[in-house]
């Protein structure tokens, strides 16, 4: 959210030189608006013709003007989904090795945005374990900020991963280890800790951090959301809202999913600036298990709000083919990039 | 013998000219030199800053279209458009804006009479161009009805308050000279709140417009550019009319000064118009026709012992009053503000020398001392009725 009475014009202070600015962009910017159907495949246009839908753009729907490269930003919103990192197991041990660095990213089309980022990307890996194992993640710093690996959990002091206890601050080119149990089981996120910490935060560094029980859940499709957004002028309030950090990446390319099947959503809050954030889904209802501490959803509804920092696990099932829309029912982030679709098949 | 050595010698010596351009060949060649080489010793530190400025928002229904300019010193490059924080889709002809360049971004909303809205333009490094429509209307269509229209305001605040005023004329030919001499003073009050006026309107006109071009320094620019333009031309005209007419020459030139004034009026008239936010109507007329009902006494007032003709009066009053036509056409269609800074300012600096043309004949005697109390009160009067009139217009 901006606020009508601040400054005409919003600079924003780029860390790199004007030469990075100008030469290492890749400028991917269309000047026409989409038609709304080039990018998809050949049959999916067939199809999307056939059943006359079309894509957000000069669907009615507002979204942005182009198309964001995956390839450019080394990381793709629909492998997010579902890329689940359980790390190697090392004498009984959960071993990740996590690495800061800085990066600059494509966050709408034609947006870049100078994120740090765990592992290259933004959010970073979705990390995954069971219920009581013990979990060592190596983490290394080669960002020229100093950060920390902060874990939501039950564990030490030492391995919270603030400024001033355990290994504390971990500078440039150090490194640090964290080693606690997994426990409480639920969804839960790991972030940077050091200060400014709001900013440390919204730059990139979080991702989602899961425990499993030790008696699995049912089979499903599970996604990985992790609702967020950029401040790219530095007002402290955002301008690009997302799930999985690129606008309309899901109205664009829908997420696809099979009728009937249980479709498990991992939701995480990793927002800055704006208090909360919501999830709401069209045309269907879902169990909802906050913190996902709970073998018992504690809700069946179809819009769950979240505070900063909160998260909480979503299963449901779709009953019919065709096209379904998610999105923020914060209306304003809604149209700001955080929108998307179902594609039932 | 002697001489064809000399002039043989002249031929091989180069042109008095070409010393003359020595110094700015060397100038060339180091720039060049300069460039070539990429600013030696000079690198860049800090971030690009990237500044826009709207020059003009034109409504249509459906579309919000704004005539941006560069006025940073890197590139701009608008990769989205976001209005009462929504994505929404936009044209643009060019990929990336350079200093002083312009564009046209036309942004699809389906924005609704007389509300507000915030159109924020998305630059490729996330820096934010943020624009404020206070109330959207749709932007008239210049055709024939518009010019029409536009005419007709000229006319009811320019033309007609300044013809009526010149009716003032047979009155003025039985004043004697010491309140002939207050009213020549009171003219020149009238100028002088004018003038202020100009520079006022101008330096803000101007300064909402690219810093780049100038700002608010073209009114000045503006100012003494005109100023010694008419300075100039009327030592031409004095020197090839000698012994004419005095009194016309500085009633012509009292005209000339106001209707430069009223072209910056039918300016600021015109593009109130343009974005709606005239209150079109009986007030504004009345109030304009008071205000400058005035010019036209202070026009004929320095020909009011001189035979002028019916024609020649009404060549005056065109020149005084006309330009305010002309001002609402371009101010409606085309307005732009530094052009607009640089018009006020033109009108300040005419103003500027009419008052020194016609102060001389205010005087009581040529040794006396310039102000009387009976002139010191025309000046006076003259701001005063400026000042009073003027509240009756808002624009």
């Amino acid at each position: 959210m901006r606020k009508l009475w601040e400054n005409k014009v919003s600079r924003r202070r780029l860390l790199g030189s004007a030469a990075a600015a100008g030469a290492a962009v890749p400028v991917l910017h269309e000047l026409v608006p989409h038609s709304g159907l080039h990018n998809q495949s050949a049959s999916a246009r067939e199809e999307a013709l056939h059943n006359g839908r079309q894509l957000h753009s000069g669907s009615g729907h507002r979204g942005a003007v182009g198309r964001v490269s995956a390839s450019a930003n080394g990381f793709d919103p629909q492998e997010i989904l579902r890329d689940f990192d359980t790390g190697t197991m090392r004498n009984g041990v959960r071993e990740w090795e996590i690495v800061a660095k800085d990066r600059r990213i494509e966050v709408a089309p034609g947006v870049f945005y100078d994120a740090w980022t765990y592992n290259d990307r933004v959010p970073g890996p979705t990390l995954r374990a069971r219920e009581g194992e013990r979990l060592r993640i190596r983490f290394t710093n080669a960002s020229i900020h100093p950060h920390t690996m902060h874990f939501h959990g039950i564990h030490r002091d030492l391995s919270d991963g603030i400024p001033g206890i355990g290994p504390g601050n971990i500078d440039p080119g150090g490194s640090a280890v964290y080693e606690f149990d997994a426990t409480p089981f639920g969804l839960h996120l790991y972030h940077c800790h050091s200060t400014p910490l709001a900013e440390h935060i919204a730059k990139g560094l979080y991702g989602a951090f899961i425990i499993d029980p030790e008696e699995a859940r049912a089979p499903a499709d599970e996604l990985v959301m992790v609702m967020n957004g950029f401040d790219t002028n530095f007002d402290r309030s955002n301008e690009v809202y997302a799930v999985n950090t690129v606008a309309f990446a899901y109205m664009d390319e829908p997420v696809r999913v099979k009728r009937g099947e249980l479709v498990r959503i991992y939701l995480v809050n990793a927002l800055e600036f704006d208090l909360l954030n919501s999830f709401h889904v069209h045309a269907n209802f879902f169990d909802y298990y906050p913190t996902g501490t709970r073998r018992e959803p504690r809700d069946f509804t179809d819009t769950v709000i979240q505070g900063q920092g909160e998260r909480g696990i979503l299963e449901l099932r779709f009953p019919y083919t065709g096209k379904y829309m998610f999105h923020a029912h914060v209306s304003e982030f809604a149209e700001l990039g955080w929108m998307g679709f179902f594609e039932v098949v | 013998m002697e001489p064809a050595t000399a002039s043989r010698e002249r031929a091989r010596r180069p042109p008095a000219w070409v010393a003359g351009l020595v110094p700015l060949l060397i100038l060339a060649a180091a720039i060049g030199l300069f460039v070539a080489l990429d600013a030696p010793g000079l690198d860049r530190i800090g971030v690009p800053e990237e500044e826009l400025v709207v020059e003009r928002t034109v409504l249509r229904p459906g579309e919000i279209e704004l005539h941006v300019r560069n006025d940073g010193a890197d590139p701009v490059e608008v990769r989205q458009a976001i209005v009462n924080d929504g994505f929404a889709e936009f044209r643009q002809s060019t990929d990336e804006i350079g200093r002083l360049g312009g564009d046209k971004v036309t942004v699809q909303y389906p924005w609704i009479e007389g509300q507000a809205y915030e159109v924020l333009l998305l630059t490729a490094t996330g820096a934010t161009i943020d624009h404020a429509i206070d109330a959207a209307v749709e932007t008239p269509d210049a055709d024939l009805g518009f010019y029409g229209l536009m005419a007709l305001i000229g006319l009811y605040v320019g033309v007609i308050p300044v013809a009526i005023g010149m009716l003032w004329l047979p009155w003025l030919r039985t004043v004697d000279a010491r309140w002939l001499r207050f009213l020549l003073a009171f003219t020149i009050g009238l100028l002088g709140f004018l003038g202020i006026e100009a520079l006022l309107e101008g330096s803000e006109i101007a300064g909402s417009g690219p810093a780049a071009l100038g700002g608010a320094a073209l009114v000045w620019l503006g100012a003494v550019s005109a100023y010694l333009a008419l300075a100039g031309i009327g030592a031409w005209v004095q020197n090839r009319s000698k012994g004419a007419a005095t009194g016309y020459r500085a009633a012509l030139l009292v005209a000339l000064g106001i209707g430069l004034h009223n072209l910056g009026e039918g300016l600021a008239i015109g593009s109130a118009y343009a974005v709606g936010s005239l209150a079109l109507g009986a007030a504004l007329v009345v109030g304009f026709a008071l205000h400058n009902t005035t010019e036209g006494l202070a026009i004929v007032a320095p020909a009011a012992r001189e035979k002028v003709s019916v024609w020649s009066l009404a060549g005056l009053g065109l020149l005084a009053g006309a330009p305010a036509v002309l001002g609402a056409w371009i101010g409606a269609s085309a307005f732009h503000p530094s052009v607009a800074g640089l018009m006020f300012g033109i009108g300040a600096g005419a103003i500027a020398q009419v008052i020194v043309q016609i102060a001389p004949s205010i005087r009581e005697s040529k040794s006396g001392p310039l102000l009387s109390p009976l002139t010191a009160g025309g000046l006076l009067t003259g701001l005063l009725v400026m000042y009073v009139t003027g509240l009756m217009v808002s624009v």
